[in-house]
């Protein structure tokens, strides 16, 4: 099969290459039931789940978009001009010799089977609609440990997926869970059993291959009482003019005692539209942390939350936005705390650079008659230069009275004075921003695997290069 | 004769509008140790600033010559790595980044050729300066001047001097605001640069520290100008009779 990869255009981005694919399925042009049915029909969904996408597909229809957003970046969505489902393999492979040559290679050039062989137990590599390849490591299959995308999920477990899906974000959440509520595909599906403890992080890589596409994973974790998963996602995306769509929906339920750490990196080209609705369910004792890193995309909006609905649950939230030309990051969090005794910490820091802009978009909320509750909030901004932006807009509902809040936020610059400082060392301006930067998001890059703070590193000098002086 | 480290020959500088440095003549030469005296507002950190490049600051006349090479049109890294370095009166805070880490990446931008940074040299050298200064090496894990007491960070500026051995240090009132056992530490870290191929410039407002640091030459700088110079027993004079003499005498001219 002849291969051609084009060269990026972006030269600061890397992942910027397309493979020229013939899909083995590519639905029309535009979204309406006829293109639901035909997806539902693919991949011959039961009955409730078919019914579940048409009824979605109204919801979505019907619903305006959020009045509060970026409206001049959101209504350059073109909804009539996008695929909805492309299908480049015919199925999916568990070892990448089944994977097809041209998809394969670009997953070589992402570098994931290399991370799988090194320092993962499992592995989903998601391309356009569908995933292509999985794997899970022998030992945490023995364990019990159930990971697959979430098409196979509902075919192979479905009695678990029906009780959990949608349960904590319904269609009716936003308008773009209402989208992926209609015309999901892929995604990860992870079960662990009680008082399993998955030692080796599970991880999925989503890429967009092709133009004017909407990608629509739907991801459910469910950690049985007592047990702990990591995951970590990554995404990346060729470098096209027009727009591509990214529509996520994932649901996180931590049982009592239970832990999940969700980590992403996102790295979309900038012609991504990001618009991921992310929620968790702690229960008694549970905790649940989203480790959230977004570099790429043209405008994200994304606000993980976590639920505490147990008494002494804990939601982390830990985020880290870099913003430049031609880029919004709106992003933030929601915890909501609906039992005593629970915690909640969010940590935002974004960086503007060239023009771009960052948002922190936050709630805490705490029910009535609710002691011991406790919940930290910080926000710190960078600007680089005077032509970027970040804003603030936090939201406290609080209606009990034994309760802790502390909230901060603070912007600064990239002064004068420290770049000189660390100049007058012998550094070069783009040197010494990278070193600002890079420490400035240093208690983010902590909490990474050592691979991926490596990585972060590497696109944050990347971006730093030429950029400034 | 040997060439001068620095040669600052009739130089104006400022900022902005506003002219500071009004003609100075200033030689320094290899192997030595000069004291820059002055009042505050005298134009001494102006001047330390003028010569690493501050981007703020714009020369207007004359020139500064770096081992013979004028340096006006070079950034303040380059200068750095020329061998020039600039102990800061105020120094910034860079959170976020170890100690350690920022030494490490001050002294590899000086490794870029061939000569690589072995990490057995580099512990040895931070080894080295922390004994030196008596410093506790918990510090190599702290973030850069965050969180420091003035004490702290003025220990930091010198430790950066010892492990990068620049060829000329200007150390910019790094004796102010530092008990007697500090400062005696730190006048022993600035002795410790003292070799016949590196010189230090020390710029001070009290006498205090020359107790320690034996200066050269001693120059006392007033309103931009240099208005009087001599040896190390110019210092004592000015400890004894203050500034107001000299300020007097001046205007009486």
């Amino acid at each position: 099969m002849a291969v051609k990869q084009q060269q990026l255009v972006d030269k600061d981005y890397k992942y910027g290459f397309r493979d020229n694919v013939k899909y083995a399925f590519k639905s029309r042009k535009g979204l309406d039931h006829e293109i639901v049915e035909q997806i539902s029909q693919l991949k011959n969904e039961p009955q409730w789940m078919r019914d579940f996408r048409h009824r979605s597909l109204d919801i979505f229809l019907a619903k305006p978009m959020p009045p509060w957003a970026n409206l001049e970046l959101l209504n350059q969505i073109k909804f009539d001009d996008m695929y909805y489902y492309l299908r480049a393999a015919d199925m999916e492979g568990n070892t990448w010799e089944d994977v097809p040559e041209e998809i394969k290679r670009t997953f070589d050039r992402l570098g994931i089977p290399e991370a799988e062989r090194k320092f993962l137990g499992g592995v989903t590599a998601q391309y356009d609609s569908e995933v292509v390849y999985h794997s899970i490591r022998k030992d945490l299959e023995d364990l019990g440990v159930f990971f697959s995308d979430m098409d196979t999920g509902l075919r192979e477990h479905e009695d678990i997926v029906k009780q959990h899906f949608a349960t904590v974000i319904p269609p009716g959440d936003n308008k773009f869970s209402a989208l992926n509520s209609a015309v999901w595909s892929g995604g990860s599906f992870i079960w662990v059993p009680p008082g399993v403890h998955v030692s080796v992080p599970l991880q999925a890589y989503f890429r967009i291959n092709a133009e004017s596409m909407g990608q629509f994973e739907r991801t459910l974790i469910i950690a049985e009482p007592g047990s702990f998963v990591h995951y970590i996602e990554g995404c990346t995306a060729p470098s096209y003019s027009t727009n591509s769509l990214h529509s996520a929906v994932v649901e996180l339920i931590a049982k009592e005692g239970a832990h999940i750490r969700y980590t992403t990196i996102q790295n979309w080209y900038k012609n991504i539209f990001n618009l991921v609705t992310k929620r968790a369910v702690a229960q008694k004792n549970a905790r649940v942390e989203w480790v959230d890193g977004n570099i790429g995309s043209k405008l994200t909006m994304k606000y993980p939350s976590v639920y505490l609905m147990g008494e002494n649950a804990r939601g982390e939230v830990l985020s880290i936005a870099y913003a430049s030309e031609g880029q919004h990051q709106d992003a933030g969090s929601k915890m909501i705390h609906a039992a005593p005794n629970t915690t909640s910490i969010i940590t935002s820091k974004s960086v503007s650079k060239g023009g771009g802009r960052t948002s922190y978009r936050g709630l805490v909320k705490v029910y009535p008659n609710l002691t011991g509750v406790k919940s930290n909030v910080r926000c710190d901004a960078l600007l680089m230069d005077p032509e970027s932006r970040s804003d603030t807009y936090p939201t406290m509902e609080v209606d009990s009275k034994d309760v802790r809040i502390e909230h901060e936020a603070t912007v600064s610059k990239v002064g004068e004075e420290q770049l000189f400082y660390v100049m007058s060392r012998g550094l070069t301006d783009a040197e010494a921003t990278t070193m600002i930067v890079n420490g400035f998001f240093e208690p983010f890059v902590k909490e990474l695997p050592m691979e991926y703070a490596v990585e972060l590193n590497r696109l944050i000098a990347l971006e730093m290069e030429g950029s400034v002086g | 004769m040997p060439q001068p480290i620095l040669q600052v020959r009739d130089l104006y500088a400022g900022v902005g509008d506003t002219e500071i440095i009004k003609g100075i003549d200033l030689t320094i030469e290899r192997g030595s140790v000069h004291a820059l005296m002055g009042p505050n507002g005298s134009g001494k950190s102006t001047l330390s600033l003028v010569l690493m490049g501050h981007p703020k600051y714009h020369i207007t006349r004359g020139e500064v010559l770096f081992n013979g090479k004028n340096i006006a049109g070079m950034k303040p890294h380059e200068r750095s790595l020329a061998g020039m370095f600039l102990a800061f009166q105020y120094p910034s805070a860079v959170p976020g980044v170890s100690v350690a880490n920022f030494l490490r990446n001050t002294l590899m931008a000086r490794h870029k050729g061939d000569a690589p940074l072995t990490p057995a040299k580099f512990k040895k050298l931070l080894d080295d300066g922390i004994a030196k200064l008596k410093m506790d090496p918990s510090v190599l894990g702290r973030y850069v001047n965050d969180g420091f007491s003035g004490g702290e960070k003025k220990r930091l500026e010198i430790l950066q001097a010892l492990v990068l051995q620049p060829e000329l240090s200007i150390l910019d009132e790094t004796d102010s605001g530092l008990d007697i056992d500090a400062l005696r530490i730190i006048a022993e870290g600035i002795e410790a640069q003292r070799s016949p191929e590196r010189a230090v410039l020390l710029i001070t407002h009290y006498q205090r520290i020359l107790n320690y640091v034996k200066p050269d030459r001693v120059h006392v700088m007033l309103k931009g100008r240099i208005v009087k110079e001599g040896g190390p027993e110019l210092a004592h004079e000015l400890e004894s009779k203050g500034y107001d003499p000299l300020i007097r005498e001046l205007a009486s001219v």
